[in-house]
C-alpha cells in the first residue's frame, strides 16, 4: 500500500501513530513492510492457507465474536445432508463433474431452500439447470448481491451453533487441518510469526476494536482469486469486522475510475448497477429475466424497478410496457465473453474489430504475445491513448517483428490511432476505490486532434445513427431508438458530461431529478442509467462536485463528493450496532437506533430502512426488504445475513480451500487435489503451462515468480513511461532476487538476467536484495523472482514486459489471470535476439517435456470423480 | 551596475550585514535571501484561475488543483481541502502536470493501412467517418439473431471494446450504451485484469 497507494497509506501511518498494529503480508519486504510492526513473508499463491490458518485459530480457540456471528451471519443455517466437503473428498466438494470440468452445485445449498430459477424449473428441472448455469460461466452474475434463494421460510437455523450440519460446524471441520504447522509448511511463514499475527488480529477484534484488511491484485490475480477474498470475508465475519468503522476488506484499486467502470460497467457480464446481462436460457423476456435473477427477499427484490428504469434511460419513449420496455434490444451473453475469450475469438477470426480506450493489452494483459497475435488477425483496430503505446505499434516494432514471426507487409489489420484528451481537458467524474464519485472540471482545451472519449463515443454514435437513418432493418432499431440527444458546446462540439451524469442519476416522467433509488418504479415512469448512482444529481445539483473542506465537516466527510449508494460511506453499517440497535461500544459507535425518534441515526447515512426497528420481524409472506428482520444488516442478501458459507453464486466451492497455483514449485500439502479443479485454461499452442509440484520437468522451472507495480509507474505504462520525471525515477525493467538465488543462479547485481517460462523469455537488470528472501516450504527452499510489469518497448523508459511470461489460466468465477504466482527459470545474461529467443523457449519446453496436456488436468485427486 | 550586484551578493558579507542589522547571524532565513529570490513568484500565485480536479492515476482519488495561465496548465498541486488526501500527492500524482503538458503526447490522428509499413496522416473527421463505416459493415456482417443452438441472442461477436478504468463514469456510460445498442457484448476493461 505504501508503494502503490502512498497517499492512502497516510491514514495507516496515522492509525499506527495512535497505537494501531500494522501487519504486512507479502513475499517481498516493501516500503509497507518497512513501516509495519510485523512483516509476514509468504510464498506467492498461498494466502488461502494463511487465512484458513487464521480462521482455524479463531474457531479452535473460541475467539469468534459470538453475538455478531449468531445474529448477523449464516453460521446457524443448516446445510443439506448430501453436501460433502473437501475433508470428505480430498480437496473437492460434492457435485464435481469430470465431463464438463465444473461443479453441479445443488448439494451446496441450505437445507430446505433452493436457488434454481422459475424459468429453469419449467425448462429442464432445477438440478440440471444449476449445473448448466455454472458450466456456462454464470457464476459472475451476482456483482452486488447474493444469489436469490427460494423457500427461505423453510430455512433451518440452530442458534446454539451445535448442529453438525450448521455452517459453523461445517466451517470448523473444513478448516481443522489449517494448523499453524501446516501454514508454516505451505506458506513458508514461521510458526511464531503466524501466531504473533493471529494473536494481534484476534485481540484487536471485539466490541471496542476492529481490524481491517486491505488488499489489491495480489489477492485477485490467481486461479482461485475470488476465494481469496471469500476467505478474508469468512475471517472478518467471524471476528465481527464487517459493517463497522475501522473494519472491512478494502480493495485498493489501481485506476482512477476502475470502480466506476465496474459500477457503470464496461464489462461483458453486467449492465449498469450490477444488473446481469441477459442470458437466452432463462431471460427470454423481461418477466423471466426479473424472475430469474431477482430475489423475493432483500433489496434485490426491487430489481425490476432498476431494470425498467435503465431501459427507459437507454430507449426513452420507445420503451413501453407493451414492448417489454425494449428488453429484446439487449444482446444476450451465452458464456464467458471476457477479454481473454475475446483474444481467442480474435485468434479464431471471429472478432474482427477492436477498440482500445486507454488500455494497453500488449503490455498490461497476460500472455502479451497472444494479445498481439489476436490484434494481428483483426480487420481493424482503433487505439485511443496519449501516445503511441505498444498496442498501437506492434505491427511495426513488436517482439514478433523482431523474432521474424510477423512482418508488417503480412499484417492486414487497419489501425487508427486517435489521441485522447487528459482529465484536465474534460469534465467528468471518477469513482474512487471507496465508491466515491468526484467531479473534475475541464481546465483547458485538448491539443490538436486530441478529444475526450465522451466526444469520441458520442460522435461515433451520432455518425452511425445518421448513416443508418431510414433503415428498416430490425437490427438497427436499438441504435435508431437510442436516446442520444446530448447537447454539445464549443468549437469541438464537446458533448455535455453533466447531461450524461443527469441521465445516470435519473428523472421522473416530468423531468424532475430523482434523489434516491427508493423512488425508482417498475412501470416506466422513471428513467435511471445506473440505479446505485441515483441521487448523485439529487436536487438538480452535481453532488459529485461538492468540495466542502474536511476541516469544515465531521470525520466521515459526507459533503465531499458523493458515495454510492445514497451517499453512504460505510456499507452494511447496521452491523455497527448490536441486535438491539445499540452501538457495540461507545468507542465504535457509528449508526444506531434512536427509539424515541423511531429512526436509525448516526455519523453516516444508515444502510437500513430508516424506520425499521431492531425488533421488527417480517410477517408471513413479506417481500423484498420487508422480508428482512430488524437484525438483518446484509440487506442485499436474500436472507439478510453475512455469508460465511456461500450456498449459491460461486463456481468453485462454497468455502475457500487452498489449491496450488497453475504453476507451483511444490505439491499441494493439504489435499490430493493440486489445483483449483474448476479453473479455466485456454489449452492453446500460444499458452503452454510449466509442469508443477513434483511432476517430471518441473525442475526446469524451479523458481516462484511474482509480479507487481512500482510507486513511480502506472500499470502498463501509458501514463508514466513517456514522462521524463517518472522515467528518471524508475528508468529500466529489473528483477528482484535474493542473494541466495543470485549465488545459485550465478546472477550479478546490476548485471543482466534472462527469465524463462513455457511462453517466452525476457531480460531484466538484476537487483540482488534481501527484501525477498528464500523460504522453507514443505521439504525444500523456495526462491522467488520478482518482476514489475510496467515495461514495453515504447516511451522514454523501456524494457521487456513481464506479461510476455504470464499465461491464461484463469479464475473460473471472474476470469482473471494468475499473474501473481507462476514458476520460471532465471539465468545470467541478456536474452537471445531475433529467432534465437524462440529457440531458447522451445529448448526449455523440450527439456521440461511440455505438451498440450501439461498442467491441464482438472481433477488430480482420486476422490470425487463423476 | 550597482554596488549590491557586484559586491554584496557574497554571502558572508550579506550575513555580516544582516547580523549587524539584527537579522539572523547564522546566515539563514532572511539573511540568505537575495533580490532574485525575492523577485520569484510561484506559478500558483500568478495563474489566471484554479480548477478543481482529481488525480488521474490510482483509485485513491486524491484532490488536485489545476492552475491555468493563458489557457495553459502551469501547475498541478494537491488540494489541501480533500478529506482523502489532505493536499498530498505521490510521485505519479505530483508528475501530473508533465502528463498533461508532455510534448511527447501525440496530438494528430495516425493511420496505418492494411499491410503498410508506416503510419500516415489522416484528418480527424475522415477518421471518424471511416471508423463508423467499419463498425456498420462489421456489425452487418457478423450480427446474429440466434446462436448455433438456435437461442435468440441478437448480438455481434465481431466487435469488441477494451478499456474504461482510466476514463470518466460518463464516458463508460456512453461506451456501454452505444456498445449495447450495437449488439456488442465483448465490452471489457482493466477491472478484469
Amino acid at each position: 500500500m505504501a508503494e502503490c497507494h502512498p497517499v492512502g497509506f497516510q491514514w495507516i501511518m496515522e492509525a499506527k501513530a495512535r497505537g494501531a498494529t500494522l501487519i504486512h503480508v507479502d513475499p517481498r519486504l516493501t516500503r509497507t513492510g518497512a513501516l509495519a510492526d510485523l512483516h509476514v513473508p509468504i510464498r506467492a499463491g498461498t494466502d488461502i492457507a494463511l487465512l484458513g490458518g487464521l480462521i482455524n485459530y479463531v474457531l479452535s480457540n473460541g475467539l469468534e465474536f459470538r453475538d455478531y456471528v449468531v445474529a448477523y451471519t449464516n453460521a446457524a443455517t443448516i446445510l443439506r445432508e448430501d453436501f460433502q466437503d473437501t475433508e470428505d473428498l480430498d480437496g473437492l466438494f460434492s457435485g464435481w463433474q469430470d465431463d464438463t470440468g465444473s461443479y453441479q452445485t445443488d448439494s451446496w445449498q441450505y437445507e430446505g431452500t433452493g436457488v434454481a430459477s422459475a424459468a429453469g424449473k419449467r425448462q429442464q428441472g432445477a438440478k440440471e439447470q444449476s449445473h448448466r448455469r455454472h458450466a456456462t460461466g454464470r457464476g459472475h452474475e451476482h456483482g452486488s448481491h447474493g444469489a436469490s434463494l427460494q423457500g427461505l421460510h423453510r430455512m433451518e437455523r440452530d442458534e446454539t451453533l451445535q448442529h453438525p450440519r450448521c455452517v459453523f460446524q461445517v466451517l470448523k471441520r473444513h478448516y481443522g487441518r489449517y494448523t499453524p504447522e501446516m501454514v508454516a509448511r505451505v506458506c513458508g511463514i514461521p510458526e511464531d510469526v503466524f501466531l504473533q499475527m493471529a494473536r494481534a488480529i484476534t485481540e484487536n477484534s471485539n466490541r471496542d476494536r476492529t481490524t481491517a484488511w486491505a488488499y489489491s491484485v495480489g489477492w485477485t490475480q490467481h486461479t482461485v482469486g475470488v476465494q481469496y477474498i471469500r476467505a478474508a470475508s469468512v475471517l472478518q465475519l467471524l471476528l465481527g469486522n464487517i459493517g463497522r468503522p475501522g473494519g472491512g476488506i478494502l480493495a485498493l484499486r489501481g485506476h482512477a475510475s476502475i470502480q466506476g467502470s465496474t459500477d457503470i460497467p464496461t464489462l461483458y457480464n453486467l449492465l449498469p448497477g450490477y444488473l446481469p446481462m441477459p442470458h437466452p436460457d432463462s431471460h427470454g423476456s423481461l418477466d423471466e429475466y426479473v424472475a430469474d435473477d431477482s430475489a423475493d427477499t432483500g433489496y434485490w427484490g426491487n430489481m425490476r424497478s432498476y431494470a425498467v428504469s435503465l431501459l427507459k434511460a437507454y430507449w426513452g419513449d420507445a420503451a413501453t410496457a407493451d414492448n417489454d420496455f425494449c428488453f429484446d434490444y439487449l444482446p444476450r451473453i451465452t458464456g464467458d465473453h471476457s477479454t481473454y475469450k475475446t483474444v481467442q475469438a480474435q485468434l479464431d477470426g471471429v472478432c474482427k474489430g477492436y477498440f482500445l480506450n486507454g488500455q494497453n493489452p500488449a503490455v498490461g494483459s497476460a500472455n502479451a504475445k497472444a494479445q498481439r497475435l489476436g490484434m494481428a488477425n483483426l480487420d481493424w483496430l482503433v487505439v485511443r491513448d496519449f501516445s503511441l503505446i505498444e498496442s498501437a505499434t506492434w505491427w511495426k516494432d513488436g517482439p514478433e517483428v523482431e523474432s521474424g514471426e510477423m512482418r508488417p507487409e503480412g499484417v492486414g489489420t487497419e489501425v487508427f490511432f486517435l489521441p485522447a484528451a487528459a482529465h484536465t481537458e474534460k469534465d467528468g467524474s471518477f469513482t474512487s476505490t471507496q465508491r466515491m464519485l468526484q467531479w473534475h472540471h475541464k481546465a483547458v482545451d485538448p491539443p490538436g486532434d486530441a478529444r475526450s472519449d465522451l466526444w469520441f463515443w458520442f460522435h461515433l454514435g451520432r455518425i452511425i445513427r445518421a448513416k443508418l437513418a431510414g433503415s428498416t432493418s430490425d437490427i438497427d432499431r436499438p441504435l435508431l431508438d437510442l436516446t442520444w440527444g446530448y447537447s454539445t458546446h464549443g468549437e469541438r462540439d464537446e458533448p455535455s458530461a453533466q447531461e450524461v451524469l443527469q441521465e445516470i442519476n435519473g428523472w421522473t416522467a416530468d423531468g424532475a431529478f430523482l434523489s434516491s433509488y427508493e423512488e425508482l418504479k417498475d412501470d416506466g415512469s422513471t428513467a435511471c442509467g445506473c440505479w446505485i448512482y441515483c441521487g448523485t444529481y439529487a436536487d438538480g445539483t452535481n453532488q459529485a462536485a461538492r468540495r466542502k473542506p474536511h476541516t469544515e465537516q465531521n470525520w466521515v466527510a459526507p459533503e465531499w463528493g458523493w458515495a454510492w449508494p445514497a451517499n453512504r460511506r460505510l456499507l452494511y453499517n447496521r452491523a455497527s450496532a448490536d441486535p438491539e440497535g445499540r452501538p457495540w461500544s461507545e468507542k465504535k459507535a457509528y449508526v444506531w437506533w434512536d427509539a424515541d425518534a423511531g429512526t436509525w441515526t448516526g455519523h453516516d447515512v444508515p444502510d437500513f430502512q430508516p424506520t425499521k426497528a431492531p425488533d421488527y420481524r417480517p410477517p408471513e409472506g413479506a417481500k423484498r426488504q420487508d422480508a428482512l428482520s430488524g437484525i438483518d444488516p446484509f440487506i442485499m442478501q436474500a436472507d439478510g445475513k453475512g455469508w460465511l458459507y456461500v450456498p449459491a453464486g460461486l463456481t468453485d466451492g462454497p468455502l475457500p480451500a487452498h489449491y496450488e497455483p497453475q504453476e507451483s514449485p511444490v505439491p499441494n500439502l493439504l489435499y490430493g487435489q493440486q489445483h483449483n479443479p474448476a479453473r479455466q485454461m485456454t489449452k492453446r499452442g500460444v499458452d503452454r503451462y510449466n509442469p508443477s509440484g513434483d511432476e517430471p520437468g518441473s525442475q526446469v522451472f524451479p523458481y516462484a515468480l511474482t509480479t507487481y507495480r512500482l510507486t513511480e509507474h502506472h500499470t502498463a505504462g501509458g501514463m508514466s513511461r513517456w514522462l521524463p520525471y517518472l522515467s528518471e525515477l524508475q528508468p529500466e525493467m529489473f528483477c528482484e532476487v535474493s542473494p541466495e538465488l543470485a549465488d545459485e543462479a550465478g546472477l550479478q547485481h546490476l548485471g543482466w538476467a534472462t527469465i524463462v517460462t513455457a511462453r517466452s523469455a525476457i531480460e531484466a537488470r538484476v537487483l540482488v536484495t534481501d527484501r525477498m528472501l528464500p523460504m522453507r516450504v514443505h521439504d525444500r527452499l523456495v526462491h522467488h523472482v520478482g518482476l514489475p510489469y510496467h515495461w514495453g518497448s515504447n516511451g522514454i523508459s523501456t524494457g521487456d514486459g513481464a506479461n510476455e511470461l504470464t499465461h491464461l489460466s484463469l479464475d473460473p468465477n471472474v476470469h482473471i489471470q494468475e499473474a501473481k504466482a507462476l514458476t520460471c527459470d532465471i539465468r545470467p545474461g541478456r536474452r537471445p535476439r531475433g529467432p534465437e529467443r524462440l529457440r531458447l523457449v522451445e529448448d526449455y519446453r523440450r527439456r521440461a517435456g511440455v505438451t498440450d496436456q501439461t498442467g491441464t488436468a482438472h481433477r488430480t485427486t482420486k476422490e470425487g470423480g463423476a | 551596475m550597482g554596488l549590491r550586484e557586484t559586491f554584496l551578493p557574497w554571502p558572508a558579507l550579506r550575513q555580516a550585514k544582516a547580523a549587524l542589522r539584527g537579522g539572523d547571524g547564522s546566515g539563514r532565513g532572511s539573511s540568505a535571501r537575495s533580490r532574485p529570490t525575492d523577485r520569484l513568484q510561484p506559478r500558483t500565485e500568478t495563474s489566471d484561475r484554479v480548477v478543481d480536479s482529481v488525480c488521474p492515476y490510482c483509485a485513491v482519488g486524491c484532490g488536485q488543483l489545476v492552475y491555468v495561465k493563458d489557457e495553459k496548465v502551469v501547475q498541478i498541486e494537491g488540494d489541501p481541502a480533500s478529506p482523502v488526501s489532505r493536499g498530498r500527492l505521490c510521485p505519479k500524482g505530483a508528475a501530473t502536470k508533465q502528463l498533461v503538458t508532455n510534448p511527447l503526447r501525440e496530438t494528430k490522428v495516425r493511420y496505418r493501412r492494411p499491410y503498410a509499413t508506416q503510419w500516415e496522416d489522416l484528418d480527424l473527421d475522415t477518421a471518424m467517418d471511416m471508423i463508423a463505416d467499419r463498425v456498420i459493415a462489421t456489425r452487418r456482417d457478423t450480427f446474429v439473431e440466434t446462436d448455433e443452438q438456435d437461442r435468440r441472442v441478437r448480438r455481434t461477436m465481431g466487435i469488441a471494446m477494451l478499456g474504461g478504468a482510466t476514463l470518466d463514469n460518463e464516458e463508460n456510460y456512453l461506451i456501454k450504451k452505444l456498445g449495447t445498442a450495437l449488439g456488442a457484448v465483448q465490452i471489457e476493461n482493466q477491472a478484469r485484469i
